[in-house]
């Protein structure tokens, strides 16, 4: 028997300049569902999410709710037609109570009835079992409970469909339960809800049914129970399992041998759980996991990127504080952020500006590098690396991405490191520079340096690295050498399936 | 039941506990005043004249705090206030009417206001520079206006100004015996209708409910469905508007100007904003606080001008030392809260 239709979106396109975002999408909402939307990085999960909330426009396809076509241009929109999101960022005022943050902005009389409201905020945080009062600040909240508030309001909206957009990623374990067991109690009141998350358990845990996007396609829908996470993992990435098998190791290479040149025991920061992790002189190992398993994260901690709140650092056999970059540099280590146009390259600053950067900060800036020393490291490394620039006075902004990848490569091989870590150094750059920055990463490991290589592409790790540690849910959950290193046997202990 | 005793545990918003402490500070600081000082300060007719000299300067913190609260700022407020003083009073040397000197002064201040709005809100160019192009064009309109100090020379106007309430039983018996009675001037009925209004405003109408949702977080202000851009231009609105009633109410004090008037006033009104509570990150302050805050700030300049310490740079510097203090003690506590919560 076919369930209640709540949304259908048939068809949907968007393009944006020179990129296809969604291409001939198909989406259903029932009734009472929990409907979880996965995919991984440019899936075009957000820009579904984004034409559905108003934010951007579809070029092509057609909107349903409730049988009825619609249009939506604004969020304004969205909200009439009953849809309503909760984003991973709390939109609501943490300087207003509960109860003006479930109302302002809706109601249209002039004077505003503070004691109304607490009434009414109060029936309906009640009837969700949300455990706030209508009269607090919201700032004195917890995250989750701010959340549970805009959930509220959505709630109080009469809204049929409710994104929760990432809703958990900053929520601990005991706050995503009570999340949990809201989202079930709207399911019971018929509402849909459309989940997106990076959390692979949790959406086993709460949704009914899975759709997956991979690069801006529909995959498929599949009912939760019916797909196992080893073969929704396949899915996202785009590569079945039987392929999976098929491919014979395409390159396990032999394992470093050399001396532990960095050992860390109970790091962790912030952002991340306590781990170990350790790497060897020449070894090149690789951290993998879907997007939001803690890879970066990590590295960050061993770079001093965020505050580091625990953990014993050796390195080289000797005890190390790494509390903030330049520790880490002044130690031997080089880090290649994940987003290199905010943390890497300086656009408005020239190709030689940028690559010595780093040696510059190390060297401190009361010796400052001469302009000829500086030409001269700089046109060293533009023969070596091959970086196409017109000059080495050419800013850094109008090199194109591949070579704005290598600018920051060369500015810290310029500060020969012992341990360089990669962070996605092959996103979003064409295949030939991919290839040579492979090739320079082995050449790097040869010369007796320690590389950290981070990817989403699987097959470029294994080409790479002789060590894969593999991540899920912010944890270090398996560690692949030799002829574990496969793709079949990276997917099944990134899925959480163990290995046969 | 319950309700009743949920409602008692409930603890302080920022805004009210940033005003209390103001309000606590005022009064310990007043009675330490009278026991230490003496003098003027036993009289009550000491509060009167603080609020005669400074009913002007309440009025303008009270638009401040409201654009401060939806998160932007208004420096002109002090040199709109000088401009309103000199046109009126040339108006009125005129032979013109003082009803069409008070809409006169209304509308000099909603023009800038109008102004300021449209170019912060719609254009949207940092009110900093906006305000401040505004501050400098009133400044240059006001000499044109007259290079030379003015007097006003009007009888209607100076009945109006020589307008007193008597209060006779917060008097004191002067030392020939004969009762004088505290007196206040009509501009200080201004200012607490001015305070009132906009008090009531910022709590219970929609549109001070937006300013406080704009100043907490932009855009989720936009995502609540609040529309933001005619909320910031309506706060410069109301601040260009008080602004004129503030340059009225200061020729009903003065009776004269000059190009100078008023010289320095935006930096008082934002320091009393801020001593009363208000944050400069927007989203939290209240009029209220504001009130108390400009008579903390005028209270500590008479104290120490009554400790003989008269040259004026002892005034800035006291009005500094404070200003620190306060934000220190803002930082502290809120700063405190934060934590509480996180553990």
């Amino acid at each position: 028997m076919q369930e209640e239709c709540l949304l259908k979106l048939r068809g949907i396109g968007k393009r944006f300049p020179g990129v296809r975002a969604l291409h001939n999408v198909d989406f259903t909402l029932r009734k009472g569902e929990i409907h979880a939307l996965m995919g991984e990085n440019g899936a075009g999960k957000s820009t579904l999410i984004k034409i559905l909330t108003g934010v951007y426009q579809m070029d092509e396809g057609s909107v349903e709710v409730d049988g009825k076509a619609v249009n939506i241009h604004s969020p304004q929109d969205a909200q009439n037609n009953g849809i309503s999101t909760v984003y991973q960022e709390i939109t609501l005022c943490p300087n207003l109570t509960v109860a003006e943050n479930m109302f302002i902005g809706r109601e249209g009389g002039a004077w505003v009835n503070q004691k109304e409201y607490r009434k009414r905020a109060d029936e309906q945080l009640q009837n969700l079992n949300i455990p706030a009062r209508s009269s607090q600040q919201l700032g004195s909240c917890s995250l989750a409970v701010q959340q549970m508030v805009a959930i509220a309001r959505a709630v109080d909206m009469q809204c049929k469909v409710l994104i929760l957009d990432e809703p958990t990623s900053s929520l601990d374990d005991k706050e995503v339960n009570m999340l949990f067991s809201l989202m079930r109690d709207l399911k019971k009141k018929g509402v849909g809800i459309i989940f997106v998350t990076h959390f692979l358990e949790q959406v086993y845990e709460v949704s009914d049914r899975i759709t997956v996007l991979r690069n801006g396609q529909l995959v498929g829908e599949y009912p939760t129970s019916e797909l196992p996470q080893v073969q929704l993992v396949a899915k996202m990435m785009g590569k079945t399992l039987d392929e999976l098998s098929a491919l014979e190791d395409t390159g396990s290479r032999v394992e470093a041998t050399g001396e532990v040149f960095y050992k860390a025991e109970g790091l962790s920061s912030e952002e991340t759980n306590p781990f170990d992790f350790s790497i060897r002189k020449g070894e090149v190992n690789g951290l993998t996991g879907l997007l939001g398993s803690g890879r970066s994260e990590s590295v960050r901690a061993i770079f001093g990127a965020d505050k580091v709140t625990a953990g014993k650092v050796n390195i080289n056999g000797k005890e190390a504080k790494i509390s903030k970059p330049i520790d880490a540099m002044k130690n031997g280590i080089g880090y290649l952020a994940e987003d290199r146009k905010r943390d890497g390259i300086i656009a408005d600053l020239s190709v030689r500006e940028n690559i010595i950067l780093a040696l510059q900060v190390m060297n401190g800036f009361f010796k400052p590098i001469s302009r000829s020393e500086s030409e001269a490291f700089a046109d060293e490394y533009i023969k070596a690396l091959k970086i196409k620039t017109a000059s080495t006075e050419t800013p850094v902004g109008s090199l194109s991405g591949g070579n704005q990848q290598k600018v920051i490569l060369a500015r810290w091989l310029l500060t020969h490191p012992d341990y360089l870590i990669l962070d996605e150094p092959t996103r979003g750059i064409d295949v030939g520079t991919k290839l040579e920055i492979q090739k320079l990463v082995l050449q790097l490991a040869k010369d007796g340096v320690s590389v950290t290589f981070i990817s989403s592409e699987v097959e470029e790790m294994l080409r790479t690295c002789s060590r894969l540690i593999v991540m899920r849910d912010r944890h270090i959950v398996g560690e692949l050498k030799g002829n574990d290193l496969n793709q079949a046997q990276v997917m099944k202990t990134i899925a959480g399936g163990e290995a046969e | 039941m319950n309700d009743k005793m949920n409602k008692k545990k409930e603890p302080l918003t920022d805004t009210q506990l940033l005003m209390t402490i103001t309000i606590c500070i005022f009064i310990v600081m007043y009675v330490l005043a009278m026991l230490l000082l003496k003098g003027g300060f036993l009289h009550a007719q000491q509060i009167f004249d603080l609020l005669n000299d400074n009913a002007s300067l309440i009025i303008v913190s009270c638009g401040l705090t409201v654009v401060m609260i939806g998160g932007g700022i208004d420096i002109s407020v002090g040199a709109v206030t000088s401009l309103v003083v000199m046109s009126c009073i040339l108006y009125l040397n005129k032979g013109g009417n003082v009803i069409f000197a008070a809409l006169l002064a209304l509308l000099i201040g909603l023009a800038f206001g109008l102004v300021h709005g449209l170019l912060i809100s719609y254009l949207e160019i940092q009110p900093f520079i906006v305000t401040l192009a505004g501050m400098f064009f009133a400044r240059g309109m006001t000499t044109i206006l007259s290079v030379n100090p003015q007097k006003v020379d009007h009888a209607g106007f100076e009945a109006l100004r020589n307008t007193k309430i008597e209060i006779p039983w917060l008097g004191y018996v002067a030392k020939n015996g004969n009762l004088v009675p505290a007196r206040m001037e009509l501009g200080v009925v201004i200012a607490f209708i001015c305070v009132i209004v906009i008090f009531l405003i910022l709590m219970f109408h929609r549109l001070g409910r937006n300013f406080y949702a704009m100043g907490g977080n932009q855009q989720s202000a936009l995502m609540l469905g609040i529309n933001v851009k005619r909320t910031r231009f309506l706060s410069y609105i109301i601040s260009g508007i008080l602004s004129g009633i503030s340059g009225f109410v200061l020729m009903m004090h003065t009776g004269a100007g000059n190009a100078t008037n008023a010289a320095g006033m935006e930096m008082n009104a934002i320091a009393s904003s801020i001593i009363g509570g208000t944050l400069l990150t927007g989203g939290v302050g209240n009029v209220a606080g504001t009130f108390f805050g400009t008579m903390t700030l005028t209270t500590i300049k008479k104290i120490v001008v009554s400790s003989g310490l008269k040259d004026p740079w002892w005034q800035s510097i006291t009005t500094g030392g404070m200003l620190c203090f306060f934000i220190l003690l803002q930082s502290i506590v809120l700063g405190r809260r934060q934590k509480k919560k996180q553990a």
